[in-house]
């Protein structure tokens, strides 16, 4: 009798739990069913064909232009620089700090990373804004106040602590015995690192730099603050220029309204922006993915 | 020859090392620059004033009342939704889920949704709940779309809490006759409460310090009064900081850097109650 009755009871919590699971899965359902359904009346008024391939985006200013490729430069030039930052910093203190550091030093430098991790986007903005941007305009005087090297300088910082760990992460799996193995044919530090370490943590390694990257296409308050409002083909860093999400925080604090093509914009570079980190971050899943089964059989 | 080529061998590794020690002091270093820039700018404006008054056009008059209580609203309301559902969903993926396609999907679609821009969750919180729930551009509605935002944040630490839980004990609590249910509540819970609890924390400094998400949803950058309800229009502290940031006026900036310090601080704090929790219960997993 008690069984069945806790039978029961057992059933109706696994079916509970079940439910309660897919509610993240209705979360990500939610998100492609919103870009999508909003961007379709968009791509009834302009051709995709436009959208992926003009080169003017002024969707707030008469004569309306609905280039998306302006915002797409913006946001991979400062993506790229962000790179440029975080890569070398990156990987160098990760190499450091898996390789070379002693316990103690480890111990001190790993929650500080932590720290950095931590502090929310806007702080940074800020950093960008009020010490990044004035050294800029002293080296480069005809930098423009709002401008891409900046922005991209602070996101790469932002980003250092997340490629510096999962980099780390992927070098600490690579297995003892082939750093011993490489020391007992008498080689240096530096020699099994280069050589026998960052090449077996290759793919852990190259999916932290595109999951930092992704990160960094997506970051929103800093390039808001610091990279500018003027979207823009360009590759001078100095540059103002705008990035997707800059673009979509400018819509929603002005006053488009709800139905206008102005407002479907936000949807259609929300998709655009989806799209692109969705795809970075599947790319990333499977080469650490593959990562792992290469271990597998070496063992 | 042999010995010189050696020499150099040892030199290389010797820079490299110094190479690598310096890269990561760089990065310290940007940490020290950024808290020094944030004090030098704010210090000064930071006093008993600033943290009991509204917004307001006169910087000397201006505090940040509204951002600090619409953030506590915003946070006291996401918390509740999100933990009970982040939890319950890494107790279903560690301890029911069958192997199969559908949980291959469930943890994949977690991971991506982990990777998702924050400014996504705002697009989805603008058209779900401002729009389609009628909620408007209230409190709860900017509490349901964090709480999206940090799911994904809390079932991943519940997930490896729940995993590091011996198998040992829930074997003894199903010898004892236990059902699956029981051992999860009376075992596998208490034990992995700690960690789970740290995760919490951290999801929660996580929300306290987002910004885009909520400017979508179009929490309002100026607010003279406090949110009375759920469905109150609201501000919350990042979004004060970024209107200030904003503005040409230098001294707007220095309110901006005072309301980062208060916000590093309460972030300072959550973190470390949260490292505190994990080395305390570290501790007791080795003895």
């Amino acid at each position: 009798m008690l069984r069945k009755i806790n039978d029961n009871k057992e059933r109706l919590i696994h079916i509970g739990l079940f439910l309660i699971a897919m509610i993240s899965v209705l979360t990500t359902a939610g998100i492609i069913y919103t870009l999508i359904s909003e961007s379709i009346p968009f791509f009834q008024n302009v051709s995709l064909k436009e959208f992926l391939t003009g080169t003017r985006w002024a969707p707030l200013f008469q004569p309306q232009s609905f280039g998306v490729l302006p915002l797409l430069n913006g946001t991979f030039l400062v993506a790229g620089i962000a790179a440029l930052i975080a890569i070398p910093l990156g990987l160098g203190s990760a190499i450091y700090l898996s390789e070379y550091a002693p316990e103690k030093v480890r111990k001190t430098i790993k929650p500080i990373l932590e720290i950095l991790a931590g502090i929310p986007t806007i702080v940074y903005g800020y950093f960008a804004l009020s010490f990044i941007t004035p050294i800029i305009k002293f080296l480069f005087p005809q930098a423009n106040i709002f401008n891409a090297l900046s922005a991209g300088i602070v996101v790469g910082i932002m980003i250092i602590p997340m490629v510096s760990s999962l980099s780390e992460d992927a070098m600490l799996a690579v297995p003892q015995s082939l750093r011993e193995g490489a020391y007992a044919l008498g080689a240096t530090k530096f020699e099994v690192a280069i050589k026998v370490v960052v090449p077996a943590a290759f793919s852990g390694i190259t999916s932290a730099f595109i999951l930092g990257i992704s990160r960094a296409i997506g970051e929103t308050m800093i390039v808001t603050i610091a990279a500018g409002a003027t979207p823009k083909m360009t590759l001078n860093p100095l540059d103002s220029i705008q990035t997707m999400t800059a673009y979509i925080v400018q819509v929603s604090l002005g006053d488009t309204p709800h139905g206008s093509i102005e407002h479907q914009t936000v949807y259609a570079v929300g998709l655009t922006l989806f799209v692109i980190t969705l795809l970075m971050n599947i790319l990333a899943q499977i080469i650490s993915r593959r990562f792992r089964e290469v271990y597998g059989n070496a063992r | 020859m042999h010995a010189k080529k050696m020499q150099q061998r040892k030199q290389k590794n010797h820079l490299f090392k110094n190479l690598s020690f310096f890269m990561t002091l760089i990065t310290i270093t940007v940490l020290f620059l950024l808290l020094y820039d944030v004090f030098k700018d704010g210090i000064g404006w930071l006093n008993w004033n600033f943290l009991t008054s509204y917004p307001s056009r006169f910087p000397e008059q201006a505090g940040i009342k509204s951002a600090l209580v619409g953030s506590l609203w915003m946070i006291s309301l996401t918390m509740p939704i999100a933990i009970p559902i982040g939890v319950m969903t890494a107790i279903y993926l560690e301890e029911y889920s069958p192997e199969n396609r559908l949980t291959t999907f469930i943890r994949v679609n977690i991971a991506n949704l982990a990777g998702v821009p924050s400014i996504v969750f705002g697009i989805l919180g603008l058209t779900i709940f401002v729009r389609t729930l009628g909620l408007g551009r209230s409190v709860l509605a900017g509490s349901l779309t964090m709480a999206l935002l940090i799911l994904p944040i809390i079932i991943v630490a519940s997930q490896e809490a729940i995993r590091s839980v011996p198998n040992s004990l829930r074997d003894a609590s199903y010898a004892l006759g236990a059902t699956r249910w029981q051992t999860i509540r009376y075992t596998v819970l208490p034990a992995s409460l700690p960690s789970i609890l740290t995760g919490i924390i951290l999801a929660t400094s996580r929300a306290i310090g987002e910004t885009a998400p909520l400017i979508m949803i179009g929490a309002l950058t100026y607010i003279a009064f406090l949110p009375s309800g759920p469905l109150d229009s609201f501000t919350v502290l990042p979004i004060q900081i970024f209107n200030w940031t904003s503005r040409p006026n230098a001294d707007f900036h220095g309110l901006a850097a005072a309301g980062i310090i208060v916000l590093l601080a309460v972030l300072l704090f959550l973190n470390t109650t949260a490292i505190l929790l994990r080395n305390k219960y570290q501790r007791r997993l080795n003895d």
